[in-house]
């Protein structure tokens, strides 16, 4: 059962990236571009980390997407009618080393990945031994809240310091200019 | 089962697609979604690892630092855009070629 949704939720988030990348219609990518990041909040759910999922769900489609939207939307009609115009050839000449570089990434990184034997590792062999690993039964969000406020308090702070930085500069720059 | 190279493979496929999108579209919009994806790969690599740390986290906590970061990142690169859309009235990254007026 779970590896059926496994492989559903796979296929979901890899038809609709692969939608994003082809399609000529912006607004059309940018809604499938929703629906990879639902699928890949289910896959993290079936990797017993729901409160990522959640997060991922909160900020990425709540907060980022609206955001896109947005400045898709200020930066004018124009531009939507100009990608419109452009045909949707998958494999015209000014894509095609796009398309290599991507394939030859794949095949390196597949390669890599089964060789690699990941489930082979020392300490995940380990952590099987110790029983630290997580199963349905015993994975809550308990640990990680613990976690967050003892072992990882310096980047939660530092990354909320940054994260207050980042959005007090993108208010500065999305203002309006004044005469100076 | 679902082994960890199941999820290798997938983010694997994900980042490429990632990379497509970024070298292939006119529209800075677009190469934005492109990086996120790329990110969303990363994150999904983290967490697939997570699952074997029970006691510290690491791999959970790690992702969700990479949300905020992916979050603080697109906000400031759409006020980028937004400026240059002002000022070039184009956001196809291979026409906007000028460091001045």
């Amino acid at each position: 059962m779970i590896t059926i949704m496994f492989y559903f939720m796979a296929a979901i988030a890899l038809g609709s990236a692969l939608y994003v990348a082809g399609s000529t219609n912006l607004v059309r990518s940018v809604f499938m571009f929703f629906i990879t990041l639902f699928a890949l909040a289910g896959l993290y759910v079936l990797s017993l980390a729901d409160f990522v999922a959640v997060t991922q769900v909160v900020v990425y489609v709540g907060g980022i997407l609206v955001l896109i939207l947005f400045a898709f939307m200020l930066s004018g009609r124009e531009n939507l009618e100009g990608v419109k115009q452009q045909k949707n050839r998958l494999l015209s000449v000014s894509k095609l080393p796009a398309i290599v570089l991507a394939v030859a990434f794949f095949i390196v990184l597949t390669n890599i990945f089964l060789k690699a034997r990941a489930g082979n590792v020392d300490w995940i062999k380990q952590s099987v031994v110790k029983q630290n690993v997580m199963t349905p039964q015993n994975a809550s969000i308990n640990g990680l809240g613990v976690n967050l406020m003892t072992n990882y308090l310096l980047p939660f702070e530092a990354i909320s310091i940054l994260l207050l930085m980042a959005l007090i500069g993108a208010a500065h720059l999305s203002r309006k200019e004044e005469a100076a | 089962m679902i082994t960890l190279t199941h999820y290798l493979l997938v983010s694997a496929a994900l980042f490429s697609i990632g990379i497509y999108v970024v070298l292939s579209k006119q529209n800075a919009i677009q190469v934005l979604i492109g990086i996120e994806m790329m990110l969303n790969a990363a994150i999904l690599n983290l967490v697939a690892f997570g699952k074997f740390d029970k006691i510290n986290n690491a791999g959970q906590t790690f992702a969700l630092f990479a949300i905020v970061l992916a979050a603080a990142s697109t906000a400031v690169a759409l006020a980028i855009i937004l400026n240059v859309y002002r000022r070039h009235q184009t956001i196809d990254p291979g026409k906007i070629n000028q460091l001045k007026d």
